[in-house]
């Protein structure tokens, strides 16, 4: 993968960058020996790795200001991290960058029971911000399968969603405010603890933007009272045909489940030798969770067995006890460490219509023989967003080649079937030089203008995103 | 006044002509005095383009009438979620609300404290910017993280950064039934206090507004035997604020429409705040009347012509929107000004002539 050839009049400054960061932070907060800053090299991408100029690593919002003023002053660049979970490699840095990592930011500033929202700071994780709020019975809906390790800053970043988007939605309609460090030291205040912010909806860019815009360092989260309960249902079927249509029916049922999950035959055999989940010998499978009181999960089960029934499914479990809602999630569950199990995997994460399901794991079945490698599949069914998993061996040459480019293809799929890229796990750089199949350059180009107004010299993240060619003249100027 | 038919024809007029340009849907809902220009109608780019029950997809053309997506929603007992209100009685206007211009406002009812805004359900637009420049951003799934998010930056952005000729949206089934429940004899304070229990509860609540002098209602909506069983239960939660009725359904439509300011004479303001911070601000305000949506986080205000509640209220946490009336003080709350220059950055950039409603969503 290709990254820009670092700046050699910034490298060439090195000891007067760490010098002037130095001034501004206190002494545990700036990392530069190699042997250190090592840690920081990637995110969960592993596969691309690169040591940064520095890592600082501030406690409040005013250092993360004083930063990035250096910064901006010496022309720095600066890769902002959260907990370095992104499977995309949004945080991989380059030699002439600075990381501005917010992981010690992790604290509760305030929670609101009355105005149902919490303000914390950036680097707190995702889970721990449920984790303040569920003794008094709320709860922070987006829920990556990340969530005990990454941060909300991260989560920002990506607009992260999880298994529970179909009802709760992802991070930007969870989002109420941040306090935004432009590049130039600024620090903004965007919305607030209130449902609409006055102006152009600025927060709506800043989500996703994938640490291109600015520096998150605080957020206002809305929390949720919890549901009274949950209970999940397994169900198999005969086809992935017939998985599909069942998911549709279901959702035009009037039924709107916390989650749909589906997996193939392929991730059945595979969770089913690893976790011994007890999941029934079928060719797709639904894991449908619904919530409310006892009653409430009975008629819409009810319910949902019914629109089942008429796609004749060769099982049909319904969790009774804890015990057995824990069974059927156990092999879901388990599918990713599964998969690490038969080998070396790459995680796919792109979105289709739902309607086109059945379509689409016919084609990526064909295209798995064609390359020779296995995939696996599973998603949330209920909103379209894949996971194939791509089986290789890293150790043997030329498979990491070989399943990326059966990557590739697969999302070109999505997008010719009406979807996109990426539904939860960002471009970053990973995804970066397909972004040309989903945009035309004139769709990228409005895109980066937006980028121009927050950061005109294109300092944040500049190497990510879009393809290089298309913001080659930007980061040269 | 134009009236493009088409996307294409849309993007030759606004590249051949010198403008300004007023941007306009339905014409039903405009805040806010958008200075002169030649009038630019969207009703010409309608039509359903794509409606996908089960995937609870809708693409359709920013033209088409409000009430024709509804009905055909309706037909497949689909909605949009977040219930889009009708301005037509507070602003004493006529014409069909236009799906664009309900985009382009944001325009959210009171089921927007549990299924979001109007940004939310949105999951696609195409626009033609200001240099006649069609962009495509978003599409029709409803995750998608691909690229900058244009889609919420044009929700809201009030015909400013672009014409829009297309939006997608992400929708929701229809309940089978809803009820609504009265507590009765509450104050502002009093009535906040019961509407934040309300929504503090697990009975999804869909609904949550005081108007004074009638009562604070509770919406709870979905299959029978659910709602029977949440009203049940909400009924407990709320007893201890006063004594608690189930009513008719209509006071929704009021609500969301703002019809106890219909025909009355006055200013309308918008006040978007923290709930529990609102019952202070109204008295602060002197408002003649307040009617209380969003579990009180938002707030219509009339207040007598020509005053500046900007200056009463001073510094707080949320803004004011002038919605009906004239004066002064900018219909538009005034951003800091390190935002206010994001904002007219990004305006700068999407419509470099300045000519798309130039007058709007400025300070002065």
């Amino acid at each position: 993968m290709e990254m820009p050839v670092p700046d050699p009049a910034i490298l060439a400054k090195r000891a007067r960058i760490l010098e002037r960061l130095a001034a501004v932070l206190p002494a545990d907060a700036l990392i530069s020996d190699p042997a250190e800053t090592r840690a920081y090299e990637c995110d969960a991408l592993t596969a691309y790795r690169c040591l940064p100029m520095a890592v600082v690593l501030p406690r409040t919002t005013e250092e993360v200001a004083a930063v990035m003023r250096e910064c901006h002053a010496l022309g720095v660049k600066v890769i902002p991290r959260g907990a370095g979970t992104s499977l995309a490699g949004g945080s991989l840095p380059t030699p002439d960058a600075v990381v501005i990592g917010v992981a010690r930011m992790n604290a509760v500033i305030e929670t609101d029971y009355a105005n149902r929202f919490i303000r914390v700071q950036a680097g707190r994780t995702n889970l721990s911000v449920t984790g303040a709020v569920e003794a008094e019975g709320f709860f922070y809906a987006p829920d990556p399968s990340s969530q005990l390790a990454c941060a909300i800053a991260g989560n920002i970043g990506m607009n992260s969603g999880g298994a529970h988007c179909l009802k709760y939605g992802v991070t930007t309609n969870n989002l109420l405010g941040v306090t935004l460090v432009t590049m130039t030291g600024d620090v903004v205040q965007i919305g607030g603890p209130f449902m609409d912010a006055p102006g152009l909806d600025l927060l709506g860019v800043i989500c996703g933007s994938e640490g291109q815009l600015g520096v998150v360092t605080e957020a206002w989260l809305r929390i949720l009272p919890k549901p009274e309960g949950a209970r999940p249902v397994l169900m198999g079927f005969a086809s992935n045909e017939v998985a599909g249509a069942c998911v549709s029916d279901i959702i035009k049922g009037g039924l709107l489940p916390v989650a749909i999950e589906f997996m193939d035959r392929p991730c059945i055999e595979a969770t089913e030798a690893f976790a011994k989940a007890g999941y029934p010998d079928c060719e797709a499978l639904l894991i449908v969770e619904v919530e409310g009181s006892p009653a409430e999960i009975d008629e819409q089960l009810a319910r949902i067995k019914a629109i089942a029934a008429r796609h004749d499914p060769v099982a049909y479990r319904e969790a009774e006890t804890e015990d057995q809602a824990k069974r059927i999630w156990l092999g879901r569950k388990s599918a990713f460490g599964a998969m690490g199990q038969m080998g070396d995997y790459i995680c796919l994460d792109g979105t289709i219509p739902v309607s086109s399901l059945a379509f689409v794991l016919r084609r990526i079945a064909e295209l798995s023989d064609q390359y020779g490698l296995r995939v696996a599949n599973v998603f949330h069914a209920g909103d379209g967003n894949m996971h194939p998993l791509i089986i290789f061996n890293a150790n043997q040459p030329g498979d990491l080649d070989r399943a990326e480019a059966l990557g590739a293809d697969i999302l070109k799929l999505c997008v010719e079937v009406g979807g996109c890229l990426t539904g939860e796990h960002g471009v970053g750089v990973e995804k970066r030089d397909l972004m040309s199949v989903q945009f035309s350059d004139t769709d990228m180009e409005a895109q980066l203008r937006v980028k121009d107004v927050f950061d005109p010299g294109w300092l944040l993240n500049p190497a990510k995103v879009f393809p290089l060619y298309v913001t080659a003249s930007r980061r040269a100027a | 006044m134009m009236r493009p038919g088409s996307e294409a024809e849309l993007a030759e007029m606004v590249r051949g002509a010198g403008g300004p340009f007023v941007i306009r849907g339905g014409g039903t809902r405009g805040i806010g005095v958008t200075g002169p220009g030649a009038v630019l109608e969207t009703g010409g780019l309608s039509g359903i383009a794509l409606y996908e029950p089960g995937a609870l997809t809708l693409v359709v053309g920013a033209g088409t009438p409000v009430a024709e997506v509804e009905r055909v929603l309706a037909a497949e007992g689909q909605r949009l979620p977040f219930e889009p209100p009708d301005m037509r009685g507070l602003l004493g206007r006529a014409g069909d609300s236009t799906i664009g211009g309900v985009v382009a406002a944001n325009a959210s009812g009171p089921r927007r404290v549990q299924a979001g805004a109007c940004r939310d359900s949105l999951i696609g637009v195409r626009f033609v910017d200001g240099t006649g420049t069609v962009i495509r951003n978003g599409g029709r799934v409803m995750k998608n993280v691909t690229g900058i998010d244009l889609v919420k930056l044009m929700a809201g952005s009030h015909g400013t950064l672009g014409v829009i000729t297309e939006v997608a949206f992400k929708l929701l089934p229809a309940p089978e039934v809803q009820a609504t429940l009265c507590v009765a004899g509450l104050e502002g304070a009093g009535a906040v206090a019961a509407m934040a229990a309300a929504l503090g509860s697990p009975f999804d609540v869909t609904g949550a507004a005081h108007v004074p002098g009638r009562g604070t209602f509770l919406r709870l909506e979905g299959f029978e035997t659910s709602v029977r069983y949440r009203a049940k239960e909400l009924a407990r939660v709320l007893g201890r604020f006063g004594s608690v009725a189930e009513v008719g359904g209509d006071v929704w439509t009021q609500v969301r429409d703002v019809a106890p300011f219909h025909g009355v004479e006055g200013d309308v303001w918008r006040l978007s705040v923290t709930p529990s911070e609102a019952p202070a601000l109204v008295a602060k305000a002197g408002a003649e009347a307040a009617v209380y949506d969003w579990g009180g986080g938002l707030v219509w205000l009339r207040m007598a012509v020509g005053v500046d509640l900007r200056a009463r209220l001073g510094a707080f946490q949320g803004h004011v929107t002038r919605v009906r009336g004239e004066g002064p003080a900018p219909a538009f709350q005034p951003e800091p000004a390190a935002v206010a220059a994001l904002s007219a950055g990004l305006r700068a950039k999407f419509d470099p002539r300045g000519v798309f409603n130039p007058g709007l969503m400025r300070a002065a």
